[in-house]
């Protein structure tokens, strides 16, 4: 008798594992999400403690705290380390966290696949990092690693390297395989697709650009690796190869990489401005669309990045026009959510301030990026702080603050504690006071003709480094406080109800706080919107 | 499950093929740069006579380049010349190995402007053979051309430039594994 109840309390109450097996070995989506999370937010300190170097040997010109040799480690690691490391794993962690409890699936389609492509990411970072104690030092060839630097002229590491970038690549594409076929097999039903969730679109289109350009940058290494060791000749132009080839294939990756980076952040953000807009997103249709239409000009653009190379003049306007086209389906984007705030009875909990910073200053990166985009003008801003400056408003008041506004939203769901919203909010000030501290200058030097990984300047630029250094610092600083925010949430936080936010909307919501381990192991009933958990 | 495990294999599918587009992007390019004279590449000797052979004056400038670390000296007759459309040319080029071992190079071309590049024929020339040079050894090598009379109006000079890459290493691993 007992016997049979024991049973049954094991079909239905099953916990997790105890101990370190737990993480090992589990398959459950809400682990793996934790893992990768906690994954990113680590290397965010490691890739962040290379930009306080960076920014410590910037802060006046001349040669003083690390060598230049050092210097390109550094620049190199921090772009590697932010873009694979912290923004990607990010959003693959939101993505197992929250697509299953958004469709109402029991878990992802294939978990064991799930356990793998998590476990092989530190093992890449890993081997990244071990490459600063060999001889030779770490990659010194920059996060875009261009042919012949980093094959003639590379450092013994290249290789560690490329193996690094070969297993991060294998985890992305398993990552993405998992999110469509969970996407398209799994979700409740009457959840149709022009019903999901839009944070589920924007994966969902997103994890297509990972299939369709991870096996490029492979097949991208795999020609390095071939031209270091086995004598082939892909990039060496003494042997009949073209380093600019190097480039196209690059950037062809290159171009979509920047957009998978971006993409889910419009659903994070989409989701949180509704919420404490206590209005439906503006333009639910135009919203999937636009993302869509940004999906596939992102193959089509990639030479803008090249606009110096030497192309014929057909090749720069049709890579200009192609460009500018984007902002097109962008600016659909800003205006619905724009639109989606205007009358709406607003709150400015601290996910809200993250998500209203993101739209005003990624918007700030995207104008910025479209003056890049004028292939002559270009030629001036080439390799410039200009593009530093572009790029880092994107990613980091971006796809960053994207991040942080998801954690805050949906921290409460996750654990089952609120965070300590005085603290978010000082949190969120100072990250926006430092971020534009940090960022903003860096557009004047550049327009002023700094170049970019230089670890040294001319004088007139002294200035304005030492105040983008101070700005650098602080928002390094901000992000403890970022840390101590969610540990005083895990440990001493109040407890969260059910629905967490007055106006949130969406499947996860109808669950408790923290959800049970096992959700939706019968499918919700969309009409009521009650789940049976 | 057998829709997850058809999704599956379709998404893998899909893998192995852009890793494979990948690398079909090589030929690809080559053949872009060939239609578009993107990079100014030249094509190999090639023999053609004109019937119309204009009567333009074009202005050839010939630069040499070292490839970074190659020490051979490495120079044409003169670097300037004024040729006819349509018109055999030749220039001779010097190359000396100033070092005191035997060095294998090889010397790679590109013109300037690259929209030209398709009308610069070169009937005989040295630039896909690789060179082997013993210590203190010089050689002239000449460079015969043709200027296609159907270069664009708009082009009234055009540069070749010759960049010189020590390649012994590459070569000396090659033999050795044959």
């Amino acid at each position: 008798m007992s016997a049979v109840i024991e049973g049954h309390h094991d079909d239905h109450h099953h916990g997790p594992a105890k101990g370190i097996t737990r993480w090992l070995y589990t398959t459950n989506h809400k682990d793996i999400g934790s893992l990768y999370l906690w994954f990113s937010f680590i290397m965010l300190f490691i890739g962040g403690a290379m930009a306080m170097v960076i920014r410590a040997e910037l802060f006046e010109p001349g040669s003083q705290i690390v060598s230049p040799e050092f210097y390109n480690q550094m620049v190199t690691n921090h772009g590697l380390i932010m873009v694979f490391g912290v923004i990607m794993p990010a959003f693959v962690g939101l993505a197992n966290w929250l697509i299953p409890m958004q469709i109402g699936a029991p878990d992802m389609a294939l978990p064991r696949l799930n356990n793998l492509s998590f476990w092989i990411l530190p093992a890449a970072f890993g081997v990244l990092l071990a490459t600063f104690f060999m001889e030779g030092g770490a990659p010194n060839f920059g996060w875009t690693f261009y042919a012949p630097l980093s094959t003639e002229y590379a450092p013994p590491t290249v290789t560690y390297f490329i193996f690094a970038v070969h297993i991060m690549g294998a985890s992305s594409i398993m990552g993405s395989i998992n999110v469509i076929t969970t996407i398209l097999n799994m979700r409740a039903p009457g959840m149709t697709l022009m019903k999901m969730p839009l944070f589920v679109w924007s994966w969902l289109i997103t994890a297509y650009l990972l299939i369709a350009v991870m096996p490029v940058l492979a097949g991208a290494v795999t020609m390095m690796l071939m031209d270091i060791h086995f004598g082939t000749s892909f990039f060496k132009a003494g042997g009949g190869g073209d380093p600019v080839l190097f480039q196209h294939i690059f950037w062809f990756f290159g171009h979509p990489e920047v957009y998978i980076m971006i993409l889910p952040a419009f659903g994070i953000v989409s989701h949180i401005i509704e919420t404490f807009s206590r209005k439906p997103i503006f333009g639910y249709d135009s919203m999937v669309y636009a993302i869509a239409s940004i999906a596939l000009l992102s193959f089509v653009v990639w030479a803008h990045h090249m606009f110096t190379v030497g192309m014929p003049i057909a090749g720069e306007l049709f890579f200009m026009y192609s460009t500018m086209l984007i902002a097109i389906p962008t600016g659909v984007k800003v205006f619905n959510w724009l639109s989606t705030m205007f009358k709406g009875s607003l709150t400015f909990e601290t996910p809200m301030l993250f998500a209203i910073a993101f739209v005003a200053l990624f918007t700030i990166g995207g104008l910025s990026g479209l003056m890049l985009a004028i292939a002559p003008a270009d030629f001036q801003y080439h390799d410039t702080y200009f593009v530093v400056a572009h790029f880092h408003y994107v990613l980091v008041p971006g796809a960053l603050f994207s991040i942080i506004a998801a954690v805050y939203y949906w921290l409460p769901k996750w654990t089952g504690y609120m965070y300590d919203e005085f603290m978010g909010k000082t949190h969120f000030w100072l990250s926006f006071v430092s971020v534009n501290l940090t960022f903003f200058p860096m557009h004047f030097v550049g327009l002023a003709g700094m170049p970019r990984r230089i670890p040294d300047y001319a004088m007139q630029f002294a200035d304005y480094n030492m105040i983008v250094s101070v700005g650098a610092f602080l928002f390094g600083l901000s992000q403890l406080l970022f840390l101590y925010v969610v540990l005083k949430a895990i440990f001493y936080g109040k407890k969260a109800t059910g629905q967490v936010w007055e106006g949130a909307q969406g499947l996860e919501w109808t669950l408790e706080s923290p959800p049970a381990y096992h959700t939706f192991e019968t499918p919700p009933n969309l009409e009521t919107g009650e789940a049976k958990s | 499950m057998s829709s997850i495990r058809k999704s599956v294999s379709k998404l893998f599918l899909a893998t192995v093929g852009m890793f494979l587009f990948g690398f079909a992007l090589v030929p690809i390019y080559d053949v872009f740069c060939e239609i578009t004279g993107l990079n100014g590449k030249v094509t190999g000797p090639t023999f053609s006579e004109y019937e119309d052979i204009g009567n333009r004056e074009i202005k050839i400038t010939f630069t040499t380049t070292n490839n970074n670390g190659m020490p051979w000296f490495f120079d044409s007759d003169s670097s300037q010349m004024r040729v006819k459309t349509g018109e055999q040319n030749l220039m001779s080029y010097v190359f000396t190995n100033t070092t005191d071992k035997p060095m294998i190079a090889q010397a790679i071309p590109s013109v300037s402007p690259g929209k030209g590049a398709q009308y610069f024929h070169k009937t005989e020339c040295f630039c896909f053979e690789q060179q082997y040079l013993e210590p203190g050894e010089s050689i002239s090598i000449p460079l015969k051309f043709v200027i296609d009379p159907d270069l664009p109006k708009d082009i009234s000079s055009l540069a070749l430039g010759y960049t010189l890459f020590d390649i012994t290493k590459d070569q000396m691993s090659k033999q050795a594994s044959n």
